[in-house]
């Protein structure tokens, strides 16, 4: 076992797709960006600001969406305990909570711009976005208080199921609990003439790829850096199973060498050895 | 080798073992045992109770007024409890995280939602307590209009209310309690999870506590509030063992 595995049977498994996934985010950026300036029409009472709507929209949806998809993998991660869906996770949760800020951000600019203020609270989305946001900013701080990595990403799952199942549930309760003051493009699709619907759509295609060419990225990134310690441990003669340092961020399970794997995959490990 | 794996999958041994003790019995025999460490050390539900009226006594000064009603008298109230709840939530598993209670239950071949039911269950208690003496002082201290006519709709409001709180409350607890910044951590998870019971808390209070036009609160929130209690009751219910493994 030791042999066999030191040198990894594929390198590049993460990065595996991530060029072809990278050229169709550019397509795709391309087509919903030429769509939204020379396709769409303006819109007749805010003119050139709504066009925001093309970007926050899309912004929103796949952050939701990503919430929920970092619990899934995080039910997957504790049914089969395979430290790679914890990885999943992390990296989605990660990107989604990015996605979250660009959509309170733009939601700000968009609030401004339209309404005359930074922030709205009877803007169910923002006020929604914002409780999402700040109980998904704990979820770093979580993990980096547990030390143990198998507990870190026990307990970390724990959080993603439960804070996946608390992003629709928060969502309908703050829409109860406003009253649609303000006139609202996005009141549902049906009110949304085609060529806005159409642009819509392929806002929210492109902005799905570059979600997805992220985290892939960030997974790739990962992979090669976790690699890259293992190869220069071994270099420097140290022990693989020396302990690495605190991070919030888990470990790669199936480095380069079987030791690097034994750090995480703690069960596992102690059967081998007894 | 059964005897190798038994501390690795403890689940497996839980479930085959054979049970001796049904899980009422068990829920029952750890709820007496929090509650008489509860009345033998007094360490959360006083502390509770006098943080509620120092809050009310906080709120007369910083707001200016000798009385409140309707929305801001029930967003005091509930954001009074809140925080009052939170300081039992960080109390909640400390004993046994510190003191080996854990790994006792661990041993014994019991269901480990009986952990659960017993902790939430507590937890009600705690805030019922609470309640006893924080909604009187508040009618007391700081309510305009008289609390007797609202005191039916409010109680099946704060029932639906505590509830709510104590299943997030000892899901949270038993999260951050084995973190190295428990005391941080617990209220910042907690908090936003807590905001749709404020919400439905606070806007079915809201008719009750004004001195015209009472109303009865309305249905839909105290829906609201019912369908979030029984959707994080299957939450923790499905969770909670994952937490208590090792």
């Amino acid at each position: 076992m030791e042999t066999s595995s030191r040198v990894p049977a594929r390198p590049l498994q993460y990065g595996r797709g991530l060029r072809p996934l990278s050229i169709a985010t550019v397509v795709a950026f391309a087509a919903s960006l030429s769509l939204v300036f020379f396709y769409a029409p303006l819109e007749a009472e805010q003119g050139f600001l709504q066009k925001i709507f093309y970007v926050h929209v899309p912004l929103a949806i796949v952050a939701l969406c990503g919430f929920v998809l970092g619990g899934l993998l995080a039910i997957q991660h504790l049914r089969t305990r395979d430290p790679r869906w914890d990885m999943r996770s992390y990296v989605v949760i990660h990107m989604s909570l990015i996605f979250a800020l660009a959509t309170l951000i733009t939601g700000s600019i968009w609030a401004k711009g339209s309404w005359g203020h930074w922030w709205v609270w009877s803007e169910p989305t923002l006020v929604s976005f914002l409780i999402i946001f700040l109980l998904y900013a704990t979820y770093q701080p979580l993990r980096f208080a547990i030390e143990d990595p198998e507990r870190q990403a026990r307990y970390a799952s724990v959080f993603a199921i439960t804070a996946g199942a608390f992003v629709p549930l928060n969502y309908v309760a703050v829409n109860l609990s406003t009253a649609y003051l303000h006139p609202r493009v996005f009141g549902s699709t049906s009110n949304l003439p085609a060529s806005m619907s159409f642009t819509l759509l392929v806002s929210l295609v492109a902005m799905a790829l570059l979600f997805a060419t992220l985290c892939k990225f960030e997974l790739t990134a990962k992979h090669a850096r976790s690699q890259m310690r293992a190869l220069r441990r071994r270099l420097a003669g140290e022990s693989l199973d020396a302990p690495r340092g605190r991070s919030a961020a888990p470990a790669i399970p199936h480095a380069t060498a079987s030791g690097a794997g034994r750090v995480v995959a703690a069960p596992t490990a102690g059967r081998a050895v007894l | 080798m059964s005897g190798v794996q038994a501390p690795e999958r403890p689940v497996e041994t839980a479930r085959t073992a054979p049970r001796t003790v049904g899980l009422w019995p068990t829920v029952g025999a750890l709820l007496r045992k929090e509650l008489l460490v509860e009345l033998r050390t007094l360490e959360s539900v006083p502390a509770m109770s006098l943080f509620a009226l120092s809050t009310f006594v906080v709120f007369h000064f910083a707001l200016d007024r000798n009385s409140v009603e309707g929305d801001l008298g029930a967003g005091i109230l509930w954001v009074t409890l809140l925080f009052a709840a939170i300081l039992g939530v960080n109390r909640l598993f400390v004993a046994d995280a510190d003191q080996g209670g854990f790994d006792a239950f661990l041993l014994a071949p019991v269901d480990r939602s009986a952990m659960l039911l017993a902790k939430v269950l507590t937890l009600l208690a705690y805030l019922v307590v609470l309640e006893i003496v924080a909604v009187p002082a508040f009618a007391l201290l700081l309510l305009g209009p008289p609390l007797g006519p609202a005191l039916p709709g409010l109680l099946a409001t704060l029932a639906l209310g505590d509830l709510g709180v104590a299943v997030i409350g000892t899901l949270i607890a038993a999260m951050a309690v084995r973190t190295r910044s428990r005391d941080l951590l617990g209220p910042l998870l907690a908090l936003p999870l807590l905001v749709p019971i404020v919400i439905g808390g606070a806007r079915a209070t809201e008719p009750l506590l004004v001195s015209a036009h009472r109303s009865a609160p309305a249905a839909r929130w105290l829906l609201t509030l019912g369908l979030y209690d029984l959707v994080f009751g299957l939450i923790a219910f499905a969770l909670f063992d994952f937490l208590l493994e090792d």
